[in-house]
């Protein structure tokens, strides 16, 4: 496999493939270096975009405009949004670990599992596998024909369940997010007032709110 | 097109290390989120290379579930998250300890 892939290396194509994981490297460590949430989810948006110039790169122009598109456009922006929604915009304090050595077990670890994947990546058999079991990946202007051809025939099944689980995600979201209408037409009106009144004061409303949950389990 | 494919394969392998890291030691639920996002987009490249250097777009179409996994993902955790939020005031999952013994 790596004879068929030792075809001549030009000069654009490293550039491309160099910027591209120079972004995706530098966004995943700032998502995990940066104390504040909105800044660690700005630097998602950086990795987004690293992926979707290697997708180019790999000819794969759909899917790098449906990443851009689906997770930078909407995944990024529900994630700003429910950042700035619960207000957790603090900073956190990243100097002191919550459990002794959790970071250096951690690191430890993840080590492991990278370069043992690494090591059997060498071994060829290892990435081998049937060539073009679904179809073609042909040239750099069909990929969308290709790509749309495997999904309507051969995925056929798995296109139709996801939409039922988009479905599902959607109903469940609504589940989750909306305040019950039980509690607050009986008993828990006095205290979901203020709540509604004063944004200040959401967490003395949250708690009201628990409270009078438990009431009405009870 | 002439990069070989390994070399994208241990990017996504590091992606992947450096996601996982960042599950196992932030607390905010939000970054964890975006920990597995990191993950999944590290999947993602390993399958549109094995698409490109098999010459097979069963890996591309592989992606476009992981992404409408992913989307489906995002919305109930974070409707979860919103949930918890509401009657915890927390994002911190070592705050959410109610369950312990």
């Amino acid at each position: 496999m790596t004879s068929l892939l030792a075809v001549q290396k030009t000069i654009p194509d490293l550039f491309v493939f160099f910027a591209g994981a120079l972004m995706i490297l530098a966004g995943a460590i700032g998502v995990i270096g940066w104390r504040n949430p909105v800044h660690s989810a700005l630097s998602l948006v950086l990795t987004l975009f690293g992926v979707a110039v290697l997708f180019i790169e790999q000819q794969a122009e759909f899917l790098a405009a449906v990443q851009v598109i689906v997770y930078a456009g909407a995944i990024v922006v529900l994630f700003l949004f429910v950042i700035m929604f619960l207000g957790v915009d603090r900073t956190e304090d990243l100097r002191q670990e919550p459990l002794i050595g959790q970071r250096v077990f951690g690191a430890l670890l993840v080590l492991v599992v990278v370069a043992s994947v690494i090591a059997l990546g060498t071994e060829s058999s290892w990435l081998g596998g049937a060539h073009s079991v679904v179809g073609p990946n042909i040239g750099p202007y069909e990929n969308v024909n290709s790509l749309g051809r495997a999904v309507f025939t051969t995925y056929l099944f798995a296109f139709e369940a996801t939409a039922a689980l988009l479905i599902i995600a959607v109903v469940g979201a609504v589940v989750l997010a909306r305040r019950s209408a039980s509690k607050t037409s009986d008993d828990a009106i006095g205290s979901e007032e203020p709540a509604d009144s004063d944004p200040g004061s959401l967490g003395e409303g949250a708690a009201d709110l628990e409270r009078a949950t438990k009431e009405v389990e009870r | 097109m002439s990069i070989p494919g390994s070399w994208y394969l241990i990017l996504a392998a590091i992606l992947f290390g450096i996601g996982a890291f960042g599950l196992l030691v932030r607390r905010n639920v939000l970054i964890m989120f975006m920990c597995i996002e990191l993950m999944l987009n590290a999947a993602n490249l390993t399958f549109v290379t094995f698409s490109r250097t098999l010459d097979d777009i069963g890996g591309q179409a592989d992606v476009f579930f992981v992404l409408v996994v992913a989307a489906a993902e995002v919305v109930v955790g974070l409707g979860i998250v919103v949930a918890i939020f509401r009657r915890r005031s927390t994002a911190v999952v070592d705050d959410l300890s109610s369950m312990k013994g």
